[in-house]
């Protein structure tokens, strides 16, 4: 079966920092993955470079099939619009009304006339658990709980068949993370949608992930089953996963 | 000999560097204004950038329009007093006001204004992702956030220097009449019969360039905003500075293009 997104030797550096190191991996249709590592191990920047707001040094970026990196501007336009994002600080634009942020994409692709958008807005907030009269907030007057929410009904308002969660629990209490896990698992389910959720929170990890993957140093050092994080063998993983202080991550700090 | 080196060393950084820069809002200009003959237009976006320059600057632009006109007439006065040349005032304050100070002062007020406005709330969005999530729901950030602030500030600021243009004759008119006793109707005909309309079409001109000007630094300086709050109060700075001074460079380059003999 074909990844639904497959990336080979894919490089990126700032300057003399190198980032990614040579990432491969595949991520299967219909699953969802979640990629851990500590922070600056490059996790944002490979999402990044996959939805293209970097462009990476070298190496391939495939969606179903298509190096998306060889495509002309216009249709990589076209396929990334096919792709949800939800923002590790949800990224609401704070000057447009709740209902405005989650119908934008909508109405920016000309799929919903203007005068129809409070109404689509409402059920899109409904299926994150929220009332139609929240459209009418604006993000600064939301908790953050119902700001990742609010996020979350605009990533999935367009249907897309890719969906990226950078740190959806970031910021929000044990309980808060949990119900917005359940959300996103929820969310994926109905659309039949690829995810691919990047975070260091282990317990959300497990709840959304089918799939694991851990960068460090810019490489994919392990991957493998979700359910398996916690007991692999892999020094690495089994430090960043335990939270111990005793390991090879460390030894490199101590450098 | 390795202080002269690293002298020129010095020299040469800050002169790439500023080519740098140069090029860059050079690049960034081009590609807002093209997005000017493109669809999609954005029409709600461009009128509250027209609103937000244009209505919520009158009273500022206004204020200073009429101040400086009275503050003119006086000076002039006291100065042309000295070899009897009072009656020139109606067309020194004419003059002064439609060619130079209406577009000047109304540009350095509203890039003070609007200009660091414009670099906060771009600032802001660069900085807390949301221009990322513009460019994930099928929107080109340059075209929803750039394109129309440009327009507005082309079209905004003419609009604001005809009224400063009225203000500030008016205020030279009420002090020349009301305080150093000139005749109403010899004063207004004084100012009717010295003011060409070349004086104020260039003053118009210019305004158009100083809109477009406040309105890309606000953009270039907000949307290359780095580092969290520290980043946006340094672009929100950078962008008046950059503003104000390319302002003045302008009006020199405009006057020598109008009037240069």
């Amino acid at each position: 079966m074909t990844p639904k997104i497959r990336l080979r030797n894919v490089r990126k550096s700032f300057a003399e920092k190198l980032v990614l190191d040579g990432i491969d991996l595949d991520i299967m249709p219909g699953t969802s993955t979640v990629v851990i590592g500590g922070s600056g191990s490059g996790k944002s920047v490979l999402l990044k470079c996959i939805l293209g707001l970097l462009e990476p040094d070298a190496g391939s970026i495939e969606i179903d099939g298509t190096d998306i990196l060889r495509l002309p501007r216009r249709e990589q336009e076209a396929i990334r619009s096919r792709i949800g994002m939800l923002f590790q600080n949800g990224a609401l634009f704070d000057s447009l009304a709740v209902w405005e942020n989650v119908v934008f994409g909508l109405l920016a692709q000309r799929r919903l006339r203007r005068s129809d958008g409070r109404d689509r807005a409402a059920e899109f907030l409904a299926q994150v658990g929220l009332a139609a009269s929240v459209g009418d907030l604006y993000p600064a007057e939301l908790s953050g709980g119902m700001q990742k929410r609010v996020a979350l009904a605009r990533a999935i308002a367009a249907r897309p068949d890719i969906m990226f969660f950078d740190e959806p629990t970031t910021g929000l209490d044990p309980i808060m993370g949990a119900v917005i896990d359940g959300l996103v698992v929820d969310c994926v389910k109905q659309l039949g949608s690829t995810a691919v959720a990047i975070t260091h929170d282990m317990a959300s990890a497990r709840r959304i992930g089918d799939e694991a993957a851990m960068i460090h140093r810019g490489r994919i050092v392990w991957s493998g089953p979700a359910a398996e994080l916690m007991d692999t063998r892999n020094p690495v993983v089994d430090q960043f996963t335990h939270g111990r202080r005793e390991g090879p991550i460390q030894m490199e700090l101590r450098r | 000999m390795n202080l002269i080196l690293d002298s020129l060393a010095a020299v040469g950084r800050g002169v790439i560097g500023a080519c740098h820069v140069a090029g860059s809002v050079t690049v960034f200009a081009a590609i807002g204004l093209s997005h000017l003959l493109r669809p999609p237009f954005y029409g709600r976006l461009f009128a509250r950038a027209l609103l937000e320059i244009g209505y919520f600057s009158l009273p500022v632009v206004a204020l200073t329009a009429i101040f400086t006109g009275m503050v003119l007439a006086l000076q002039s006065y006291t100065g042309f007093a000295r070899f009897s040349a009072e009656s020139a005032i109606a067309n020194v304050v004419v003059l002064s006001i439609t060619r130079e100070l209406g577009p000047v002062l109304a540009g350095l007020m509203v890039a003070g204004r609007v200009g660091a406005a414009m670099a906060a709330e771009i600032g802001t969005m660069r900085v807390t992702d949301q221009i990322d999530a513009l460019s994930t729901l099928s929107t080109n950030p340059m075209k929803y956030l750039v394109a129309p602030r440009l327009l507005a500030g082309i079209v905004a600021l003419p609009m604001l220097v005809v009224v400063a243009d009225i203000l500030g004759v008016l205020g030279g008119f009420i002090v020349s009449t009301l305080k150093l006793g000139f005749n109403v109707g010899t004063y207004l005909r004084n100012t009717l019969d010295f003011m060409q309309a070349m004086d104020v079409t260039s003053g118009l001109v210019k305004a158009a360039v100083f809109g477009f000007l406040i309105a890309l630094m606000g953009c270039y300086q907000g949307y290359n905003s780095r580092g969290g709050a520290e980043g946006v109060g340094a672009a929100t700075t950078a962008a008046v500075v950059s503003a104000s001074i390319l302002i003045l460079a302008f009006d020199y380059v405009l006057t020598e293009m109008f009037f240069a003999r």
